[in-house]
């Protein structure tokens, strides 16, 4: 805006605006700020607190020990680690690989595919009816299947990169093809170098959604042995009796340890988000770039 | 071009001889999309057909076609249940809530971060807002039990007010405030890239000129600023009317609890209750059914009336 003279009216709301701001901050980081503190101090010290915990209280690194040490949370850590990597994997290469055919100019069958893509955004069949169709028709029940396939894929993707692909010129396709290059290698080689801003963006979402993604697995998966962090993590942090079979079923089990059950859940809350934490950062680009295209989808 | 002389220009294009030249063509680049098509086939269109469970009564090993045809009777016992009454309630208050507070709210804080004339500063805040988006749904969740219950952050905060301390969780009338709020804190800084982007795009020009035709800041506010937004907020505020229905299950399937049922429980969630924990599979699958119809009725509606009332549409 233009700046109309510097009335003292103007300096007033410049101060309100700034404190207004800083108070946004503040809220925003307390939670945070709370849990992480929170994870560092003394276990009996968290057990007893009430209120804000904003400074770390008798430094020790009990509680990280103790998370670390534990079985469901560490094979829920690299079953999330691989779910995410599959996932977001195999949906990107096929999302590619359709958003290539919708590409295609002067193919014949691009706007019939088009719309069978189009209409999945409009219509669905809802939690049940998905649910039935997995687990009854699929037989994806409690298998490794059912958190991978259902989400990986989606024609929301293939609209943002097929817009993507379209805008790389012709001319740099076609002197590929003369070139004797397939559709594979135009698409790898040439096409996919200069959409990587859209790729970047599509994969940044993909992992976050996955990383932090817990219901499909709570109703899918029964086994224990293949549950994901976040599902892992709600049963510690929703549960009243942490003890109960699934934070200390490691061999140390004693009562001492009750102390320790605050402690826990705050230590798994920053050891389940830290790789984000560390990774947003440096993504914030993608990130503000994928939501404004995903305001959109709603 | 008329419109006869089109219609025989695309009946030519799917001629036999065409598709087959077009096939040979492009068959790798279909190829390409077969794996995909599977995808939307059997992850998307499978259970939109299933959607024919809220018409029958669903025995699994009868299949969707084998069990009985019982016709509207699951819609019939919904609307005539007291869960109609609730989770329909329940659900609109929420979204209009929502609509108040996160979506006016992000608007406004929009409006307020561009104000902001040091660039760095901007950006911190920026910065730092995003991140609860980036926060789990369920430490989300854990965060809220943890600061409402009797000893937590919140519950301490509510107690100076009301003199006791107990589980903020455990009293309906805070169960929605609880969501807001922590919509609100999730959502506000992520929400408001949107609009700092239109803000972004207004016209300079257009400032200097209300300026020179003696508009203060309030002015230029009001007839340069929130037009120059409006087709952005428009959009936005259609696609929320859309779902203004489907209040999403995660964080009150996550936080509910019997207690509070009577202002916390959502259409959503009495689906997932009653399909997946009591496994009353055509029932809900009814309720849903009816839910996702009044969206789109809800979603052409809104787009209808934007499209006549500011000639700004969706579709």
């Amino acid at each position: 805006m233009v700046e109309s003279g510097k009335k003292p009216a103007r300096m007033v709301f410049r101060i309100v605006n700034t404190l207004f701001m800083i108070a946004i901050m503040v809220i925003c980081l307390l939670p945070v700020w709370h849990v992480l503190c929170a994870s560092f101090s003394d276990g009996s010290y968290v057990m007893q607190q009430s209120g804000l915990i904003w400074r770390v209280h008798g430094f020790n690194l009990e509680g990280y020990k103790l998370v670390l040490q534990n079985k469901s949370i560490v094979t829920g850590y690299l079953n999330t680690l691989f779910y995410v990597a599959v996932s977001v994997g195999f949906g990107l290469l096929i999302t590619l690989m359709t958003a290539y055919t919708v590409s295609r100019k002067n193919a014949l069958w691009r706007n019939v595919i088009m719309v069978i893509l189009t209409v999945t955004m409009l219509i669905n069949g809802g939690l049940i009816s998905s649910y039935l169709v997995n687990t009854q028709l699929l037989g994806l029940f409690n298998s490794r299947l059912a958190i991978i396939l259902p989400g990986c894929f989606s024609a929301f993707n293939v609209i943002l990169l097929r817009t993507a692909m379209l805008g790389v010129p012709d001319s740099l396709e076609e002197s590929a093809m003369i070139d004797g290059a397939g559709s594979m290698t135009i698409l790898f080689k040439i096409i996919l170098p200069l959409i990587s801003p859209t790729i970047a963006t599509v994969v940044l979402f993909s992992v976050v959604a996955n990383w932090n993604s817990w219901f499909p697995a709570s109703i899918y998966l029964r086994d224990r042995a293949l549950f994901p962090l976040q599902l892992v993590l709600k049963e510690i942090l929703m549960s009243d009796n942490v003890t109960s079979g699934t934070v200390l079923d490691s061999a140390n089990v004693d009562s001492s340890l009750l102390i320790y059950k605050e402690l826990i859940k705050y230590c798994v809350i920053i050891v389940s988000s830290l790789p984000i934490w560390v990774m947003y950062p440096f993504l914030q680009k993608y990130f503000e770039k994928g939501m404004m295209v995903g305001a959109i989808k709603g | 071009m008329s419109s006869g002389a089109l219609r025989a220009k695309r009946k030519k294009k799917y001629t036999a001889e065409a598709i087959v030249k077009d096939f040979k063509k492009h068959k790798v680049a279909y190829a390409m999309a077969v794996p995909g098509l599977i995808m939307v086939l059997l992850f998307n269109y499978m259970p939109i057909f299933g959607l024919g469970l809220a018409f029958v009564n669903y025995k699994p090993n009868l299949g969707i076609f084998g069990s009985k045809f019982v016709g509207l009777k699951y819609f019939k016992e919904f609307f005539s249940s007291m869960y109609f009454v609730r989770t329909v309630g329940n659900t609109l208050i929420l979204s209009l809530l929502q609509i108040v507070f996160v979506f006016f709210g992000t608007i406004l804080f929009a409006l307020l971060v561009n104000e902001l004339k040091n660039q760095k500063f901007k950006r911190m805040v920026q910065t730092v807002t995003y991140l609860p988006n980036f926060i789990s749904m369920v430490v989300v969740a854990g965060i809220i039990v943890n600061f409402c219950t009797s000893k937590g952050v919140l519950a301490q905060l509510v107690s100076i007010f009301t003199g006791e301390s107990k589980n903020l969780l455990s009293v309906s009338s805070y169960w929605r405030p609880l969501y807001i709020a922590s919509d609100l804190w999730q959502g506000l800084g992520t929400g408001a890239i949107v609009y700092l982007a239109a803000l972004a795009g207004i016209d300079q020009t257009l400032y200097e000129a209300a300026v020179i035709d003696g508009a203060g800041r309030w002015k230029q506010t009001l007839h340069v600023t929130l037009p120059g937004i409006l087709p952005t907020i428009i959009i936005m505020l259609i696609l929320k009317i859309g779902s203004i229905m489907s209040v999403g299950y995660e964080k009150t399937i996550l936080l509910y609890n019997p207690q509070i049922y009577e202002t916390a429980d959502i259409i959503s969630s009495f689906v997932y209750r009653k399909g997946l924990v009591e496994a009353n599979y055509g029932f809900s699958t009814a309720v849903s059914l009816f839910n996702s119809v009044i969206n789109t009725v809800l979603l052409i509606t809104a787009n209808a009336i934007s499209r006549k009332a500011t000639d700004n549409s969706l579709f």
